[in-house]
């Protein structure tokens, strides 16, 4: 059993055995990293993860589907929307049906502004690791902002469970657009300073330039992907390649840097800020009237405006909720593997269904997971205070890495 | 910054699923198609060189994702009780690949990804956790989010969902508890 009185101890003459974590001030997170330090030198690092375990794959397995949605929003929880939208995607594509025009468009666009909200606060935070302070909070006003927007369309800020299969909750609030524009425009401002304050701060380059780099081939072979996998030179990014939603309309490039060092994996993401700005502008174009729900009534659920008026609709609500092999949503018997670009890169889930009302096996393939465990490979030979440089640059959520 | 946008046609790739066929005549158990997505099913002994294969001759670099299913309450019968599944990347091309190993209930072995790709580490470890699937050659074959001492698999079918006590063997929860 660990115990912190052997925390630190000597291991041979100048060998020292430091944790840090699961809770520790410069760790994000429930992490713990096991170093052997000579001085201030790291000779190995070993990881240790499921100190959040909480078990959401075998709690897919006894929800409904529409009840695993509220379990998808406790994974990565700087951008519970992707992770929503990734969801419904793949129970959808289980199903065969696929969510009207208006409903993807909306989806779309919160997926972009999610993804704002994770890699603004991201590049702060990594900032305030390297000792800058005033960034981290110009990065989370415009978090709040985003924030604000999101809890006038789905009703809560953070665990926003905004997504339905086959759809969404509520439709957006009035003056969402005008609002969502103000905000692009801000969010605009604070990238302007945030790359003015450090691109050729010589401090923030000396502790990023050349720390922690991971190599293209390294990349691919530990299954990186996401800014953390661009920073190295893979040039995926499955709104490219794999294109969802509406996303093949819109008119955006993928960011690409070669060093694969910490200082490309900030770039990065202030690059792939503004093409999500660009993207969640155009977007807003595409904004026209009409249903956000798949139009099946018996597998859909109704809006609750609906079921407290209509009795067909109370019917239906009824059909979809309650469990047993004449109710609710029941997908064919079949195995699928669907994935969304997510901030931290491939979010997958793969599922297996037996024709009930909740999946046989839910797999989720979260980032973090394939993106933290190249950390024992890069660290050795690094100082301890390269350890939160590359951290903070791996954007790594314990929610994502325990699921 | 400012590269061309990236789009892959999966379909102009290589043909895998021929060249998969040709070489190994008889030793698939099924091929499929799922959406863009090619499929093979094979037993726990041909895995390892069909594995070596995409990889080395197809351009199948990327490990995407590792996991396993536990067919003891599918509906349909399998060839075997467990399925490892490997889902892979062909970084020049987009395509994708699943490959479903079939590992047989008593002591279910496996030979390890790792050599190939790096990244099966974790996974592998995880599957090992969850279902007790053995991959022999892994170079660190531990529990990875359950503590070293837990007694079960727990996503294993026939598992419970409040778990089976296992809770009472922790220190910390009897020193609580007395």
């Amino acid at each position: 059993m660990y115990s912190y009185d052997t925390e630190v101890s000597e291991l041979a003459e100048n060998v020292v055995s430091v944790n840090v974590g699961p809770s520790h001030p410069a760790m994000h997170g429930t992490l713990r990293v096991k170093l052997q330090l000579a001085g201030e030198k790291v000779l190995a690092c070993e990881q240790e993860i499921g100190f959040l375990h909480t078990g959401f794959e075998k709690l897919g397995e006894h929800h409904s589907f529409n009840q695993f949605i509220t379990v998808t929003d406790r994974m990565n929880y700087l951008s519970p929307l992707n992770n929503n939208i990734g969801y419904a995607l793949a129970v959808e594509e289980l199903l065969g049906i696929e969510v009207p025009r208006r409903g993807q468009v909306i989806r779309t666009i919160l997926a972009e502004m999610s993804r704002i909200a994770d890699h603004i606060f991201c590049v702060g935070l990594m900032t305030m690791d390297l000792g800058a302070f005033s960034s981290v909070l110009w990065t989370m006003i415009e978090r709040e902002k985003l924030y604000d927007i999101f809890e006038a369309t789905t009703g809560t800020r953070l665990t926003t469970s905004y997504t339905r299969v086959g759809g969404l909750a509520f439709d957006l609030p009035e003056g969402f657009e005008a609002r969502t524009r103000q905000i692009m425009d801000t969010c605009e401002q604070t990238l302007g300073q945030l790359r003015d304050s450090f691109v050729n701060n010589k401090i923030f380059l000396d502790r990023t330039q050349g720390v922690g780099v991971i190599t293209k081939d390294q990349a691919l072979s530990f299954g990186l992907s996401g800014p953390v996998a661009r920073a190295s030179g893979v040039p995926l990014d499955q709104r490219a390649y794999r294109p969802y939603l509406v996303y093949p309309e819109l008119d955006f490039s993928v960011p690409l840097h070669e060093e694969g060092d910490c200082l490309a994996r900030y770039l990065i993401r202030i690059d792939e800020l503004e093409q999500s700005i660009a993207m969640v502008r155009q977007a807003l174009k595409l904004l026209e009237p009409g249903p956000i729900n798949h139009e099946s009534a018996k597998r859909i659920l109704p809006s609750k405006d609906l079921v407290y008026r209509d009795m067909e609709s109370l019917i239906h609500h009824f059909k979809v909720v309650m469990p047993g092999q004449d109710h609710g949503i029941h997908p064919p018997k079949a195995e699928l593997y669907s994935s969304t670009e997510a901030p931290n890169g491939e979010l997958g889930f793969f599922l297996v269904s037996d024709g009930s009302h909740s999946a046989y096996r839910m797999r989720v393939r979260s980032p973090s997971f394939y993106n933290y465990q190249l950390l024992s490979h890069i660290l050795p030979g690094h100082m301890v205070s390269d350890l939160v440089a590359i951290l903070g640059s791996m954007n790594v959520i314990a929610g994502e890495l325990d699921r | 910054m400012g590269n061309a946008l990236i789009v892959f046609d999966p379909t102009t790739g290589p043909p895998i699923a021929q060249r998969v066929q040709a070489q190994f005549e008889g030793r698939l158990l099924r091929g499929y198609q799922e959406g863009l997505q090619q499929g093979f099913d094979v037993t726990a002994e041909v895995a390892p060189s069909l594995l070596a294969f995409l990889r080395n001759d197809l351009g199948c670099t990327c490990l995407v994702d590792l996991t396993a299913v536990d067919y003891a309450k599918y509906p349909e019968a399998q060839p075997a009780r467990f399925g490892v599944i490997y889902i892979l990347l062909c970084p020049e091309t987009g395509a994708r690949v699943k490959v479903r190993a079939f590992v047989a209930d008593s002591a279910p072995r496996l030979a390890t990804a790792v050599p190939l790709f790096a990244g099966a580490d974790w996974a592998e470890r995880e599957v090992f956790d969850f279902f007790g699937i053995v991959f022999e050659g892994h170079p660190n074959l531990k529990r990875i989010l359950l503590p070293d001492g837990y007694r079960d698999h727990p996503l294993r079918k026939g598992y419970p969902l409040r778990g089976k006590g296992e809770r009472a063997d922790f220190e910390v929860y009897r020193a609580f508890t007395g």
